[in-house]
């Protein structure tokens, strides 16, 4: 016992090498499950005060880019509206004040105060968390597209991870023709992303938009993700490869929304009834 | 007296510079440099060896926590510490003309770029085979970690003249 003791002394830096390499190594096992870890991540107050304080200063020098964003926006939705179409002219004024049965989406601005594309797993913080109504596994978009997925809040920042993230894929479809299958990030250019389980039957070309599938309950239907850039026949499988250009320029994203699905819950319960009876009948 | 100082004002300089300048100025995606590390290399030689593991263990979760990846920093950092006192007893020749703090100026310009490379290779690859977990793209991990290594020893050397003159 005693010569196990000083053996351990005598080589206590070692072993203390060993405890700290162990104790990071659990960190880095135990953050594969986003859900699970609840520290060390940059939805914290202090992380967030640095980056939002930093942020501000940055934005200022980026103001013209932000401006034409915006304004870009604005050109898009007007268009959307149709020229005449401004909301004090419909007839029944009701309709947009209302929510109908298809209403299902809430929007939250909020503005990105720290981002990432150089990692294999990136992530975002927002200016935004539990005070404004942001919650865990919330969808955040802009006006080009998909960003990412709401997974940590605090009181007032959230964090989340990126599109550009290996361990996480979005359910897409080909806006042409309906087919859809899972868009992920392989981690090597921040600009493209690749588009996988479309069968070799399909009739694909270079241009056709990629947009969300509404299967999944964090995006509505129809939000752009990318056009196909390239598409070839993978060896061994039934599936095509498709690379995707992301419509979402990853570097200069400042002002997004968060989406709440009022109706996550309600689809949610429903799915997972059905995964019982499959099992019980 | 003046160390007291000198160190926890080095360590939250570092930290700030790594967070909110070099891992927001991504070159690409491709170049990440690390300069944290440079506040465990500049920790004096005669320091305890568990004092730098420790010091390297809560530098790398500091970056961690900024950067969402806990444990990954801290894994490669607490490495190179442990590294640090056999890669100096490796370099230095003559141990009485040896300062106790690293430094271009103290040490002179031939070791302490010799010490500070081996460092940061060990660092920079480890932390980058670490974070893509595969040896998919070894060549492409590879030369990023290469190319990263270059560019933090450049700007560690650079930082010499500017900063941490005294």
């Amino acid at each position: 016992m005693r010569n196990l003791f000083r053996f351990i002394l005598h080589n206590h830096v070692f072993f203390l090498f060993l405890l700290l390499e162990i104790l990071s190594f659990i960190f880095i096992f135990n953050f594969n499950h986003y859900q699970k870890v609840r520290f060390l991540n940059t939805s914290s107050e202090i992380t967030g005060k640095v980056y939002d304080s930093f942020s501000k200063m940055y934005d200022f020098f980026r103001l013209p880019a932000i401006n034409r964003e915006l304004s870009a926006e604005n050109a898009r939705l007007r268009s959307i509206l149709g020229v005449s179409g401004t909301p004090g002219e419909i007839a029944d004024s009701l309709v947009s004040h209302y929510p109908s049965a298809d209403y299902q989406f809430n929007f939250i601005p909020a503005r990105i105060i720290n981002n990432t594309v150089n990692r294999q797993q990136n992530f975002l913080t927002l200016d935004k968390g539990s005070l404004d109504g942001i919650k865990p596994e919330m969808g955040i978009i802009t006006a080009n597209g998909v960003v990412g997925i709401v997974t940590h809040v605090s009181p007032s920042y959230a964090s989340g991870i990126s599109l550009l993230n290996t361990r996480w894929n979005v359910s897409a479809k080909l806006s042409r023709n309906g087919y859809f299958g899972s868009l992920v990030w392989d981690g090597k250019d921040y600009r493209k992303a690749l588009l996988n389980d479309i069968p070799f039957h399909v009739d694909i070309s270079a241009g056709d938009t990629v947009v969300t599938s509404g299967y999944s309950v964090f995006f509505p239907e129809g939000i752009l993700l990318g056009t196909v850039e390239s598409f070839e026949k993978g060896g061994g499988d039934n599936f095509y490869t498709i690379r995707v250009i992301l419509s979402v320029d990853f570097k200069a994203i400042s002002y997004v929304e968060v989406i709440e699905n009022i109706r996550k819950s309600e689809i949610e319960n429903i799915t997972r009834r059905n995964g019982t009876d499959e099992i019980t009948d | 007296m003046k160390s007291r100082i000198k160190y926890p004002v080095m360590f939250v300089t570092l930290v700030l510079i790594q967070v909110l300048l070099l891992n927001q100025v991504n070159f690409g995606g491709f170049l990440n440099p690390y300069i944290y590390v440079l506040f465990i290399l500049l920790l004096p030689v005669s320091l305890p060896r568990y004092q730098v593991l420790l010091l390297s263990f809560f530098t790398g979760l500091a970056i961690d926590w900024f950067s969402n990846t806990p444990g990954l920093h801290a894994s490669a950092t607490v490495l190179m510490g442990f590294l640090r006192s056999p890669v100096i007893s490796m370099t230095t020749q003559r141990e009485s003309e040896q300062s106790d703090y690293p430094g271009l100026h103290h040490t002179g310009w031939r070791w302490f770029v010799t010490y500070i490379s081996i460092l940061v290779v060990i660092h920079h690859f480890f932390l980058f085979f670490l974070d893509v977990f595969s040896f998919e793209n070894f060549f492409r991990t590879l030369l990023r970690s290469m190319a990263s290594t270059v560019f933090t020893v450049f700007i560690i050397v650079l930082s010499q003249f500017l900063i941490f003159k005294e």
